[in-house]
């Protein structure tokens, strides 16, 4: 059991995988909560061309991932103003786009050989400046989401109402976003392209089916996504599998343990009543 | 100003930046007066709340609004799901009142626990909001608008999904609310509860009638109001306001 322990690249690991998960299973609660899901899953694949890019340049993957989730963010919201465009179709185009540009790219005969490290991670071979990144990820979004708590969830609870509170919903999205952007940008360096979604939205949905208070939602996703981390490198460690897949395997393992727990734990409110079209006068 | 009303609205129209939605509106809402908001679905009493609010600017005429107002939503476009108390949503009021740095503290959720006292749900603070019955879900926002400080409450369709009981429990409470020196603007489709309002304004597209109720609620008014969609309900010893179509403005 302690054998992994003793191996530095496993203590790196888990270092890495615990500041993500501290830092994705807080905003992935916001990211459930906002049915912002398919949005975060989205970013994390605009930004492959970026990833390729810095791959080719030999640079950070974070000074590829960070201008490429810009030009993503923009492009989907240019996109989704096109007449008859909602924000998934924009979404979709733009995702599509990025990815598509992406995978030409990586299959350039300039590219490097390691793609499969771009879009799986590298959980078990973090440089020194992911773990700094994971590090200042770990106390920023927390420390943000304290800081924006009560507007977040005024605005999530009724967004109509939220602007009679004089919110800025717009606004409180738009802060939402970027947080989650600077989350994808990092823990996709650990997690890669396809994985990093998992940290994100899995353990706020395990955490979900265990509580019906948004502040013990976020202590349990972190505690989740941090646990769920490490026994998936456990996993990986004594089964020889890819580190990234371990863990989206075992934070999944997660949501249906949590899923079955609350079932027998939580009762849920009811459907609403039908309403009336009309009253009698 | 003593004797100054609350909202003075004087020939206003107000657009979402295309042709009017309303037009024509002139009503005056007073201290400790209830208002009934009359009008079929897409009549413009949601566009009225919102000019009310300070959402939309009038294209024409005049509106003033002196006093905070604070907004009662209909429980069904809030989420039930939410993971939220009666207590959390309580305390979103006071966020209208603090910069945006600043986290509502102590005081401000000892303001919404007595908001909740005030609306009678002081024991049900720590519930969650989605697990209350519609009449009591309705009372919390109904407390939040309170911890806003609002001399102004807005309240839409307040009454629908309710049970005779909770709908008269919960007049009730906006009677006294009015008693304490607000002013109440309710938009309803019930005739009996705008007939014990002390002004009515009906809308459709553009003002039909304001004033007395008693006067003004007769059976041409709600025929324009209504666009003639009154039928009579056999056997239920009245009628029923069919709303002609459902847009929401």
């Amino acid at each position: 059991m302690l054998a992994p322990l003793g191996e530095s690249f496993m203590q790196r690991a888990i270092l890495e995988i615990a500041l993500i998960g501290l830092a994705g299973g807080a905003i992935g609660c916001w990211v459930v909560l906002y049915e912002l899901s398919y949005a975060a899953e989205s970013l994390a694949h605009s930004i492959f061309p970026g990833l390729v890019l810095a791959a080719v340049a030999g640079v950070p993957l974070l000074l590829g991932a960070t201008p490429a989730i810009v030009i993503a963010a923009l492009a989907i919201a240019l996109a989704a103003r096109a007449p008859g465009t909602s924000r998934d179709v924009g979404v979709a185009v733009v995702v599509t786009t990025m990815f598509g540009l992406g995978v030409l790219l990586a299959l350039s005969p300039d590219s490097p050989p390691g793609v499969e490290a771009l879009l799986f991670g590298d959980i078990l071979g973090p440089a020194d400046a992911d773990l700094i990144a994971a590090a200042v990820l770990a106390l920023l979004v927390p420390a943000a989401l304290w800081l924006l708590h009560h507007h977040l969830l005024a605005a999530g609870f009724d967004r109509g109402a939220a602007t009679g509170l004089g919110l800025s919903p717009g606004a409180i999205e738009a802060a939402l976003l970027v947080l989650l952007a600077a989350t994808t940008v990092v823990a996709v360096q650990g997690l890669g392209n396809l994985l990093v979604v998992a940290v994100l939205v899995g353990p706020a949905a395990a955490a979900r089916q265990l509580t019906r208070r948004i502040v013990p939602m976020l202590l349990a996703a972190a505690a989740i996504a941090v646990l769920a981390g490490v026994a998936g490198l456990y996993v990986s460690y004594y089964a020889g599998t890819a580190g990234g897949a371990s863990i989206a395997l075992a934070i999944v393992a997660a949501y249906l343990l949590a899923s079955a727990a609350g079932r027998l734990l939580i009762r849920r409110p009811g459907a609403r009543p039908p309403r009336p079209l009309a009253t009698i006068a | 100003m003593p004797g100054q009303a609350l909202i003075e609205a004087d020939g206003l129209a107000v657009s979402y930046g295309g042709p009017p939605a309303i037009v024509g509106v002139s009503f005056a809402l007073g201290a400790g007066e209830r208002l009934a908001l009359l009008g079929p679905n897409g009549g413009g009493k949601t566009t009225l709340m919102r000019a009310l609010l300070g959402e939309l600017r009038p294209a024409a005429g005049t509106l003033a609004v002196r006093g905070r107002c604070g907004t009662v939503p209909q429980t069904e476009r809030t989420r039930l799901d939410y993971p939220v108390s009666a207590l959390d949503v309580a305390t979103m009021g006071a966020l209208s009142r603090l910069p945006w740095w600043r986290r509502p503290g102590r005081e401000d959720r000892c303001g919404a626990l007595a908001a909740l006292e005030r609306v009678d749900l002081g024991d049900r603070a720590g519930e969650t909001f989605g697990e209350l019955s519609g009449g009591q879900r309705q009372r919390v926002l109904i407390a939040r608008a309170l911890v806003q400080e609002a001399e102004v409450l807005l309240l839409d369709e307040p009454f629908a999904g309710l049970d005779n009981t909770s709908a008269a429990a919960l007049e009730a409470l906006i009677a006294e609310l009015a008693g304490e020196g607000r002013g109440i603007v309710v938009a309803t489709h019930d005739l009996d509860q705008a007939r014990r309002s002390d002004s009515v304004l009906c809308l459709n597209r553009r003002q039909i009638a304001a004033g007395d109720p008693l006067a003004a609620l007769d059976r041409a008014t709600l025929e324009a109001t209504y666009g003639g969609a009154i039928v009579e309900i056999p056997g239920a010893g009245g009628k029923a306001i069919l709303p002609s179509h459902h847009h929401h403005h």
